[in-house]
């Protein structure tokens, strides 16, 4: 089984890389390099250490906005979903902060902490912690009421409904949440290097695209994409250590 | 009071021991519950004998969950109190454990975990309560199936481990809402006889909702039949005449065939 999903994975890259390299070669724009000179450019920024250097910068705020989203994102949800008043009170924050257009915010977010970390860590959590929000809350709303009044009729106290019934109950959904605030986190990481300062891989970015070195700007392009990849990957085993059977299908009837 | 207590008992064959006041575990006082529009439960008061076994009878919807729920504690009546062993119920005790229709286990743990829930609750330590718990496992004919998941179980098996989670707890009332609504007919009958004899060997009070008359008259040591909302007592049935003519032969016992049409004699009428 596990081959076989190994096989598709490594089919569906074959596939889109192809693509990639026969898109570059037509060319589709002049822009657009192929898919093989984009991993020369990588090697060579790998080999030259200009890329470690680049994810030292880039990796702060995104590390620090993913860490602080995933705590308090989960703890407010936890707390929205537990309890009525908490959600009429804030999920409309994070429900306009999952709209809100955040180029227009990034200007009074550099007017009010400067261009600096802190700037950069807000954007991360701005694109990161609405979602983990909304699910974990929704998640905790929605535990089945049986297991929970199940819990209570063998004498649960509040902290065992919500640490044995709700967590576990809730975590696939809570989860899935933290996969897309992570994948949201790299964006605004990205984005928030392109738009404040042009620091580690958005400086990479911004200075090739200046200079025309369109393998380069896509080999930056493509390790964070990368990297964004292997570090949902290593959410999913986390998952799978920590909660390892709770995907065992719910059982309704 | 709408209750008429009709005793079908034969004086003759009463058990000797039922002799003046039979001991209460838990009785309901004009017990009322009202569901937004619906109105539940009117004014129910009904007994229930210690060590024996109750069955709520009643057409779908009736209140007979409800009615159960209120004497967990899980529900508070709008009016009325439950009394067991004398105190007033003010939410779920150690006194009470519940088999839930919708058998309410937790998908991500093991069918011992699922078991030992109510002990791992009581903080009793992980290899006693598994010790306990393989013990009931055993009892309720799941040896073997300690580490599976309950995805992997049929619906019968998986009543068994609520059952079981319940038994583990050793409480002195155990609530049982529909407890045999998932098996087959075989399966069924096997496990009527064996809740017989859990009445007999373990000294616990039962309170057994059924939708099904002859299962009633078949594990009842008192039977109450409900009447559609808003529901109260309609009869309390004592089949006693047949209770020792052995598990087998009570089906060809003319007393319990008589109470069966009598059963489905006066609930006829509300079914049309
Ligand atoms: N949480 C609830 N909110 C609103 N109405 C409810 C609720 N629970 C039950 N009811 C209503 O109360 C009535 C009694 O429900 P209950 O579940 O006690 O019936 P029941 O006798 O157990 O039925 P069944 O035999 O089908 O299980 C039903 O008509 C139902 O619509
Ligand atoms: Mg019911």
């Amino acid at each position: 089984m596990i081959s076989r999903s190994l096989v598709l994975k490594l089919l569906s890259a074959v596939l889109v890389f192809g693509a990639w390299e026969i898109a570059g070669r037509v060319p589709v724009s002049y822009a657009f390099p192929t898919f093989l000179e984009s991993m020369t450019a990588l090697v060579a920024m790998t080999l030259d250490g200009t890329l470690f250097a680049a994810y030292a910068e880039t990796l702060q705020p995104l590390v620090i906005g993913v860490l602080i989203s995933a705590f308090l994102g989960i703890g407010i949800g936890v707390w929205i979903g537990l309890s009525t008043k908490f959600e009429w009170l804030f999920s409309p924050i994070f429900i306009v902060m999952q709209a809100a257009p955040l180029a227009a915010l990034i200007p009074l977010l550099v007017m009010a902490y400067g261009i600096g970390l802190t700037s950069k860590v807000f954007v991360v959590c701005i694109m990161a912690m609405p979602v983990i929000v909304l699910n974990t809350a929704g998640a905790v709303r929605n535990t089945p009421a049986s297991i929970k009044e199940m819990a209570r009729s063998f004498l649960a106290k509040d902290s065992d409904v919500i640490l044995k019934i709700i967590i576990p109950a809730a975590s696939p959904v809570i989860f899935s949440g933290l996969r897309l605030g992570v994948s949201a986190g790299f964006i605004g990481a990205i984005l928030s290097e392109l738009k404040i300062t042009p620091t580690g891989v958005g400086d990479i970015i911004t200075y090739s695209r200046s200079i025309a070195d369109y393998p380069s700007m896509y080999a930056a392009i493509f390790s964070i994409i990368l990297l964004a990849v292997l570090f949902l990957n290593v959410l999913e085993k986390l998952e799978h250590i920590f909660f390892g059977g709770n995907h065992r299908g719910y059982v309704s009837d | 009071m709408a209750m008429s207590q009709t005793n079908l008992a034969s004086v003759q064959s009463a058990p000797s021991v039922a002799a003046a006041e039979p001991d209460v575990a838990v009785s309901a006082r004009q017990i009322s519950k009202t569901y937004g529009e619906v109105e539940a439960l009117r004014s129910l008061s009904l007994e229930f004998p210690r060590g024996q076994l109750t069955s709520l009878l009643g057409p779908s919807g009736c209140g007979k969950t409800t009615l159960l729920k209120i004497v967990a504690g899980l529900l508070e009546p709008d009016s009325g109190e439950i009394l067991v062993n004398g105190k007033a119920v003010t939410g779920p005790g150690p006194d009470r454990a519940f088999v839930f229709q919708d058998f309410a286990l937790l998908p991500w743990a093991s069918v011992i975990r699922n078991v030992a829930f109510g002990l791992e609750l009581r903080g009793v330590a992980k290899s006693e309560r598994e010790d306990v718990a393989r013990k009931y496992i055993g009892n309720v004919g799941l040896a073997g199936f300690e580490n599976a998941y309950p995805h992997e179980l049929s619906g019968g098996m998986r009543q068994r481990v609520g059952l079981a989670r319940a038994l583990s707890v050793d409480a002195d009332v155990l609530l049982m809402d529909e407890p045999f609504s998932a098996v087959d007919e075989q399966t069924r009958r096997k496990f009527q006889e064996d809740l017989l004899s859990l009445v007999q060997n373990e000294n616990k009070t039962f309170i057994f909702v059924t939708h099904s008359i002859e299962e009633a008259v078949y594990v009842s040591d008192q039977i109450a039949i409900l009447l559609p909302r808003p529901s109260r007592v309609l009869e309390v049935i004592r089949p006693s005449g047949f209770r020792d003519s052995g598990a087998v032969n009570i089906r060809r016992d003319p007393e319990y065939l008589d109470i069966v049409d009598k059963i489905w004699a006066s609930l006829r009428s509300y079914v049309e």
